[in-house]
This record gives structure tokens, sequence and C-alpha cells, in this order.
């Protein structure tokens, strides 16, 4: 009935996190790279089974803290040593010791802040659309239901024989997704 | 319980497993070594207190630290502890006999302590002043008040396990192990601090640092960690241990590792930061002490092994999940914290100007080796895994 609206993909339904996470393993066996799964809570297996775990996210924030320490270090020798010369109690004007504080803490700051950032960056969210939410029943993605969407711009995708095949996988229901 | 596919039996250390074929071996040496430290007391005894204070700290901290671990474990109940109950409760159930390890100390106390030698006392107003703490009877009535405390506490919640073993999990044990562990952790905090200002911190009694406690609890918690990761690795080499100790668990056990060494490094520099910034003549000869005559070159390997290198590796979580790598960090650890109680105590005897003798190594392996003996055996006694715990009970069900 939706031929003549452009699809977005074809929506598998599951009602347990045992068949979603076999059906993913099936769709990537199947050869099918350009999907996506959605799960009401975190489904460890899942991921794995998407290969997810090789975020590039802990590399960024690692970047930020050094960047973190960096600036602190800079900003802690710029003002005592070059800006605002003191002596105080004799020291040497570099007294490293007193800058591990600011360098922690400028550490940490970057950190967070890349963390927090970059993952917002990488994931791409905030989103305000998104085709998957034209199926109804997605909504249940954040209660109790498990979504398996394969996307049209994968290369094997094929609107019947995709369907036919998330069919096989025993789904609560298969939907079109319009885009 | 529900069925499950497990028997407690699969949990018994094997005969043949090296842990246990280690025992005897350890108690040999560790015999062997306590006779030549005894017979070097009797040649060297001043060099025998100096070394068996620091070897008998050393094997302390795996006992009370593994204490310490093993009452946050009944506190918080989380899913690390699964696979190191049983490791924990081996190692603590050591504490009594480390009172017998106490008693060089007592005999040494003039060698030690100045504040124990009259003739130094009769000349030195601060030391005078100071008498009503640190004399020789109420030095010797804390310290076996501190045993008395942790060796009823650590047979007492081991009791309790063995109980839970035989009965099954009841409720009302279960609450007043956690009672007991609360009460448990807050003693251990104040006698361990108190401890350490006896026994490490009134060598030099002029010197006073408030964070120095803090900095020896976590020492002892850091060494009992390094252990269990150890022992767990060691264990997992065979089903059906290695079901439970997974990946999971190894990351959770480093990254306490991690946290533990974090602590360490803080509480370090808080206690340098501090005497730095004051550069008041009482505090600073304690650092004086510990940077010239090559203790500087000891200093800077503790910065290095002991806070940066495991800083570094602790970072990436595949290491932390990687039972061969973390066993690596660990044992690098455990050696760290030798250096570290070295670096702290021994410059007291020879300040600015390092030294190491022999009789640190007898010493060390004579009340390590018996230590590890009484540990193994310990572990041998029961099954690895604390069938009737429920955090185990869940492990053994994903399992």
């Amino acid at each position: 009935m939706q031929s003549v609206v452009p699809v977005h993909g074809v929506m598998a339904e599951f009602d347990n996190p045992s068949e979603f996470v076999a059906a993913i393993h099936a769709v990537k066996e199947a050869g099918y790279e350009g999907f996506d799964a959605y799960s009401p809570m975190p489904v460890e297996e899942a991921a794995e089974a998407m290969g997810l775990h090789g975020s590039r996210l802990p590399l960024i924030v690692l970047c930020g803290g050094i960047t973190g320490f960096c600036f602190g270090y800079a900003l802690a020798y710029w003002t005592g040593v070059i800006n605002y010369p003191l002596n105080i109690g004799g020291r040497p004007l570099h007294s490293w010791p007193a800058y591990i504080p600011v360098l922690f803490e400028c550490t940490v700051l970057f950190a967070a802040l890349t963390a927090v950032f970059g993952m917002l960056g990488l994931n791409g969210l905030p989103q305000h659309y998104h085709p998957v939410f034209n199926v109804e029943r997605f909504a249940l993605a954040s209660k109790n239901r498990f979504f398996v969407c394969i996307e049209a711009t994968d290369p094997k995708f094929e609107l019947e024989d995709t369907k036919r095949f998330l069919q096989s996988l025993t789904p609560v229901a298969v939907s079109e997704v319009e885009s | 319980m529900a069925e499950s596919k497990f028997f407690e039996s699969d949990f018994e250390l094997a005969a043949d497993h090296v842990l246990r074929r280690w025992q005897r071996p350890a108690l040999g040496i560790g015999g062997l070594a306590l006779g030549a430290s005894l017979l070097g007391a009797i040649v060297w005894p001043t060099q025998f207190y100096q070394a068996w204070l620091v070897a008998f700290l050393y094997w302390l901290g795996l006992a009370l630290g593994s204490m310490a671990i093993l009452v946050l474990q009944n506190i918080t109940g989380g899913r690390w502890g699964a696979t190191i109950r049983r490791p924990l409760e081996a190692a603590a159930g050591t504490v009594p006999m480390m009172a017998l390890a106490f008693v060089p100390i007592v005999v040494g106390l003039p060698v030690l302590y100045e504040w124990a030698r009259p003739d130094v006392v009769a000349h030195d107003h601060i030391l005078q002043m100071k008498a009503f703490y640190l004399n020789k009877p109420f030095f010797l009535g804390r310290a076996a008040f501190y045993f008395l405390v942790w060796s009823a506490l650590s047979r007492q919640l081991i009791r309790w396990s063995t109980e839970q073993d035989e009965e099954g999990h009841s409720e009302r044990r279960a609450g007043r192990v956690h009672s007991a562990s609360l009460a448990g952790l807050i003693l251990y905090v104040l006698t361990i601090t108190f401890a350490a200002i006896d026994w490490g911190m009134s060598l030099t009694p002029h010197w006073f640092s408030h964070i120095y406690g803090l900095v020896f609890g976590i020492g002892q918690v850091l060494t009992a960690m390094t252990l269990m990761i150890m022992v767990t690795a060691m264990t997992a080499d065979r089903r059906p241990m290695s079901k439970v100790a997974t990946p999971e668990r190894f990351h959770d056990l480093g990254k306490l590792l991690f946290a533990f060494v974090m602590v360490w490094g803080y509480f370090n520099l808080s206690q340098f930061l501090i005497i730095w910034s004051a550069d008041l003549p009482e505090e600073v000869p304690w650092y004086l002490d510990r940077i010239t005559g090559g203790w500087q070159v000891l200093m800077i390997v503790l910065v290095l092994v002991h806070f940066l290198l495991p800083f570094g590796l602790l970072l990436s979580r595949s290491f932390k999940r990687n039972p061969k790598t973390l066993v690596r960090v660990a044992a690098l650890l455990l050696v760290a914290r030798y250096l570290d109680l070295y670096w702290w105590i021994t410059p007291v005897f020879s300040p600015g100007h390092f030294t190491m003798d022999p009789m640190h190594v007898v010493t060390l392996m004579g009340i390590g080796g018996v230590w590890l003996w009484a540990f193994l055996t310990n572990l041998a006694r029961r099954p690895l895994l604390a069938f009737n715990d429920p955090v185990v009970a869940l492990e053994l069900e994903k399992a």
C-alpha cells in the first residue's frame, strides 16, 4: 500500500532479548551490514553481536584528558612564571609540585567534557527526526519490545526478500518503515 | 538455591593444583629463612630488628588488607567479590598468626624506637611531653588491643561464612554479617591509623603527619588486591572455576586495583604537597632523609612502578579483562608494595644513605614462606567458591 513512499527499511519486532540477540546474529550472518538494533535496556550480548565494542570514544577521551593536562600546565606556567612571577617562600618560580592539583582538575574536566560531547558527536544525538518512529509499534522499544531494522541503504536490501528473511526469524511482527 | 549444574565439590582446590604444590616448599623455605633470621638476630641484632619490622608490616598488609576488602564486600555485596571471598577469608584467617610475628618487635623495642630508650628521653623535652602516649606498657597494650580486634573480627566473619556453607543462606545471619562488617570497617580504619602511628610514625617521634595511617591502610588494601587477582587467575586455569572467573570479574578486580593505585597516589601526594608547601623545619626532614644519598632513586622507581606505569596500563579496558595481562601488573605492584614500605621505614635507620642488608631478604622470606603456607592451607581447606553466597549463586546461574 505504501509502495510509492520511499522505504527506510524493514523492521522486525521481538518480545524477548534472547531471540533479539539471535536475530542480530542471523542478520549479520546473512551478510547485511546496514542495520540497527533497538532495545529498552542495555543488552550486553547484542552490543557484542553487533561488534559495537570497538568504540573510538575512549581514545577521544584520552586525547581530551591529555589536552587538559597540557592546558593546565601551560596555564600554571604562564601565570606563575611569565605573567605574574611572585617569590613565594624563596621557591623557584617554576614550582611544579604546586601545579599537580591544577593539572589533575584540568585533566578530569577536559576528559569529562570530551566524554559527553564526544558521545553526542559519535551517536548523532540529539536528532529531531528518525524514520523508525513512523512505525507506530516502535514506541514499545522504550517499554518491552526489541527491534531489528535492516535499512534500504544496504546493498543486499531487496524489499520482499528482506521481509521474507526477517519473517523467517519468527518475530512478533515485520513492518516496512517509511522514510 | 535453585538446582545448579555444579556441585560444591567441583570447586575444591585439586590435589595436583600448583597452589597446593606450593604449600610445603613455602613452609620449608620459610622455616629455613626464619632459622637464618634468628641466627642473624644473635649476630646482628640491630639489622635483624630493622629488617623484621619492614617484613612484618609487609605480610601483615596482605592479611589485614584482605580483611578490609572482605568487610567491604560484605557491606556492598557487589558481584566483584564472587570469586575472591574464599581467598580473602584465607588471608584474613592468618591475622592471629601475625600476632606471633609481632613478638620480635616487642623484644627489639628499644633498638627500634628512640622513645623507648630512657637515656634519649632524659635529654629530649618533646619526648618527655609525649611519654604519656609513647611508653612501653601503653604501646604493648595498644598492640594487644589491635590484634584482639582484628583476630576477633576475621575469625567471626570466617565462622559465619562456614556456617553459611553448611546450613545455607539465612537472612538473619546475613544481617549480622552486615552489621559486624559495618562496625568492622570503622574499627579497621581506626585501628590501622593508630597501629601505623605506633609502629611506623613513632620511629621518628618528633615528626607527625595526619594522613600517615590512611596511607598505610590503602597500601594494605592494595597489597591484598594484587594477591586476590593472582589467586583468581591461578585457580581459573581449569573448569569449572574458569566458568565463574569471567572477563567481567577480572574487569571488576582490575577496576578496583586501578582505584586503589590512584588512592595510594592521592594520599601520598596529599602528605607530600602539604609538607612541601608549608616547608616547616619540623616536617621536611622526613622527606629530606628519603630524597638524598641514593634514596631518591628508590623514590623515582616508586613513582614509576607504583603509580605511573600501573596507572597507564590499567586505563585500558582490554588490559583489565585479560587475566594474563592483569596478573602481570598485579605482580609488579606486589613488588612495589615492598619497595614502598622499605622507603617509608628503612631511611629512619639510615637517613640520607641508602642501605640494603641481607637480613631484609631472609626476614622477608621467613615470614613470607610461613605466611604463604598458612594462607594456602586455609585456602585448600574449603571449596574455592562460597556456594550459598547469593552473589556466587548469581554467577553460577549465568555460568
